[in-house]
């Protein structure tokens, strides 16, 4: 009894020595945050561990969690769906920019139509979610599409239940182009729907949208690419009628006016623009300007290989690429703000 | 060989002191386990004390539940909670009596063995599964078929007709409450057979022998010997269903608004903490969740004591008959 006592307190100790040290070896680049920008940065630490040996462990725990460990200094960088406006970011010591583009793509139900065959903008779209359009043979939907055969079936909304970034940009474009979206319902990444009903995750979303005759759902856009589903076309801020694609979002953040935004606080939804599609978001990354964290170096080298040499693989994963304008502008943020005891971090040695 | 060795004072004092560490460390693991869950209540109050202080009582008594504005009302979570567990216990528990009957009492003992295996295999399936299962399969059959008939047939009822209203969207309160009753299934039966199989033999022969038919033997005297125990199952059942997350999170429609109806979309406290802490922001949201953990903590609890009390009554009267 005796002995078995002190050899399993022995291997107790043992095996919590190796994790502690475990821990203590790892010296990847670490970060945490939202969960939309998960697979690129996943396959981008996969693609340059193999490169340089230098491994980045990201937890996508989502945006909110990312703000936490970033202001608490326990991950090197956080990354958000949702920018951090510059009181902020000051009050925290914090650097943000945008590290990659995505858009959310409003999806639909309706027999006999096909993808792309539905024309929305966001004033309907903001009804629709208001329940005061309750019929897909409404007018105002029958004003935007003369020539489709929209039958009198009822509307079934379909909202994301998971706080996201997605309803982050859903809300905050309807909250743009509808007065009445914005004092009822307003722009978070969670809101309280008066009608619908909520899925969970883009797959929630998708599936409910598929099983439900009459359904208007949104998801991300890489998500309607992958499984074909019927996606509605939009009238952007322009007026002009936009599909969603690669394109169209590069669009978006190209005539964004990133110069004049303090601290990129910017939302990429309804930008001006003819291409533009008005549901596109930038993914943003949170660093600590004082460079205090050794691994600050590192992690800049990483985003920097990421936006130089990391696009075909962001692009094969349905994720759009930075404009070149903004990544200009990115890395002279880098070498304007970033600084150990006052001489920059970037270009790093 | 110690026997021979070691001088016999010598061994009682060894044994002595390792009958006291045994003792030390058992009673150890059963602080640990209250030092544990005192720890886990005072993190939910002191975590969820903002959102307690700013809301007072209405936290529990509004179904708003509004980030933008910051508005928390936790009625509607605990609602679902409530609704979707009792109509788990409605279905399982007859059905797991039913089992437990036929398993200990009237199956074919070649068959007793795959059935109980089967159904405590049910029992490890992960519920991440359960919530696919529910969403893939389940849901569209219930959109499709059960609901429909449910509300064609019982829509119009006076009285109970305002349950099964409404437009079927195959996810909602109905879906997560079967989903639940298929997941609490393999407890309640497991614990009432082994409650069932603990009927004393002679009872059961004396009662034969008396001519009793089986009916009679189950009803008379293997029941009234299993009551304590098989309310003990059920609120092992109960307990589970109250705090699933992953399955309900998949079907329960996820939307924070009351409605009469089974068939709408509802939610409940485990689903709200699942779907949004990951994005919350801002202190009030994040100390609203995590006062909506602590109702349910409190709400487990009552129910516990709740099935503690009615235990020592059914075994008060046990003892006078």
């Amino acid at each position: 009894m005796h002995r078995i006592f002190i050899m399993t307190a022995t291997v107790a100790a043992l095996a919590l020595a190796g994790a502690v040290s475990g821990l203590a070896m790892a010296d990847d680049i670490s970060g945490a945050g939202a969960t939309f920008p998960y697979p690129v940065y996943a396959k981008w630490a996969e693609a340059y561990k193999q490169k340089t040996g230098i491994g980045m462990n990201y937890q996508s725990i989502g945006s909110g969690g990312g703000i936490k460990q970033i202001e608490a200094s326990t991950v090197t960088f956080g990354a958000s769906d949702k920018p951090l406006e510059p009181a902020d970011l000051k009050q925290n010591g914090l650097v943000q920019w945008p590290q990659i583009i995505g858009g959310v793509v409003p999806v639909v139900n309706i027999p006999g139509i096909k993808p792309g065959d539905l024309v929305l903008d966001g004033a309907t779209v903001a009804s629709i979610y208001l329940g005061e359009i309750s019929r897909w043979n409404d007018p105002a939907i029958k004003k935007l599409n003369p020539s489709l055969p929209l039958p009198k079936l009822d509307i079934a909304p379909i909202y994301r239940s998971d706080g996201s970034g997605t309803n982050f940009l859903f809300t905050n474009y309807l909250s743009q182009v509808s007065p009445a979206f914005s004092k009822t319902i307003g722009a978070n990444t969670s809101v309280q729907w008066p009608v619908g009903i909520g899925a969970k995750g883009n797959e929630g979303v998708a599936n409910q949208t598929a099983q439900t005759s009459g359904a208007i759902g949104y998801v991300e856009y890489a998500y309607v690419k992958q499984t074909n589903m019927t996606y509605a076309k939009l009238i952007n801020h322009d007026g002009k009628t936009v599909a969603p694609e690669a394109r169209t979002f590069q669009a978006a953040a190209a005539n964004a006016d990133w110069e004049r935004a303090q601290g990129y606080y910017l939302i990429l939804t309804n930008q001006p623009g003819a291409a533009s599609w008005p549901l596109t978001g930038a993914s943003f990354i949170l660093m600590h300007a004082d460079g205090k964290d050794p691994n600050t170096a590192p992690a800049l080298k990483f985003f920097d290989w990421a936006f130089k040499s990391g696009q075909p693989l962001a692009e094969s994963l349905d994720y759009v690429p930075l404009p070149a304008n903004v990544l200009k502008l990115v890395e002279k943020t880098w070498q304007d703000s970033l600084k150990v005891n006052g001489s920059p971090i970037w270009p790093a040695k | 060989m110690s026997a021979v060795t070691i001088p016999y004072q010598l061994q009682l004092r060894r044994e002595a002191r390792s009958e006291y560490i045994f003792r030390f460390m058992t009673m150890a693991a059963a602080l640990l386990v209250l030092a544990l869950l005192a720890g886990v209540l005072l993190a939910l109050l002191y975590g969820g004390w903002p959102a307690l202080r700013t809301f007072r009582f209405g936290f529990l008594t509004t179904t708003i539940w509004n980030p933008v504005t910051e508005q928390f009302g936790a009625l509607a979570p605990l609602y679902g909670t409530v609704i979707t567990s009792l109509l788990a216990m409605l279905l399982a528990v007859p059905l797991a009596f039913g089992i437990a009957i036929f398993l200990t009492e009237t199956c074919p003992l070649w068959l007793r063995s795959p059935i109980s295996t089967c159904i405590e295999l049910l029992a490890a399936v992960p519920s991440i599964v359960f919530g696919i299962w529910g969403l893939f399969v389940l849901a569209p059959v219930l959109q499709h078929t059960v609901q429909p008939w449910l509300i064609d047939t019982l829509g119009d009822v006076p009285g109970i007709g305002k349950l099964f209203r409404g437009p079927p969207y195959g996810i909602g309160l109905m879906t997560a409450g079967f989903v639940l009753a298929v997941m609490v299934l393999p407890f309640i039966t497991s614990v009432m057979r082994e409650i069932f199989l603990a009927t004393p033999r002679s009872l059961k022969e004396a009662a034969y022998g008396l001519g009793a038919t089986q009916w009679e033997v189950i009803w008379d005297v293997v029941l009234p010997n299993a009551r304590a125990g098989a309310v003990g199952g059920i609120m092992l059942g109960l307990g589970r269903a109250l705090g699933e997350t992953m399955a309900v999170t998949f079907v329960v429609g996820n939307a924070h608004r009351i409605s009469g109806s089974l068939l709408a979309p509802g939610t409940t406290i485990s689903a709200s903490i699942a779907n949004e802490f990951t994005e919350a922001v801002g202190k009030l949201y994040t100390s609203s969740l995590i006062a909506l953990g602590l109702l349910l903590f409190v709400l487990t609890f009552v129910i516990i004591a709740a099935a503690r009390l009615l235990l020592l009554r059914l075994e008060a009267r046990g003892a006078q008959v």
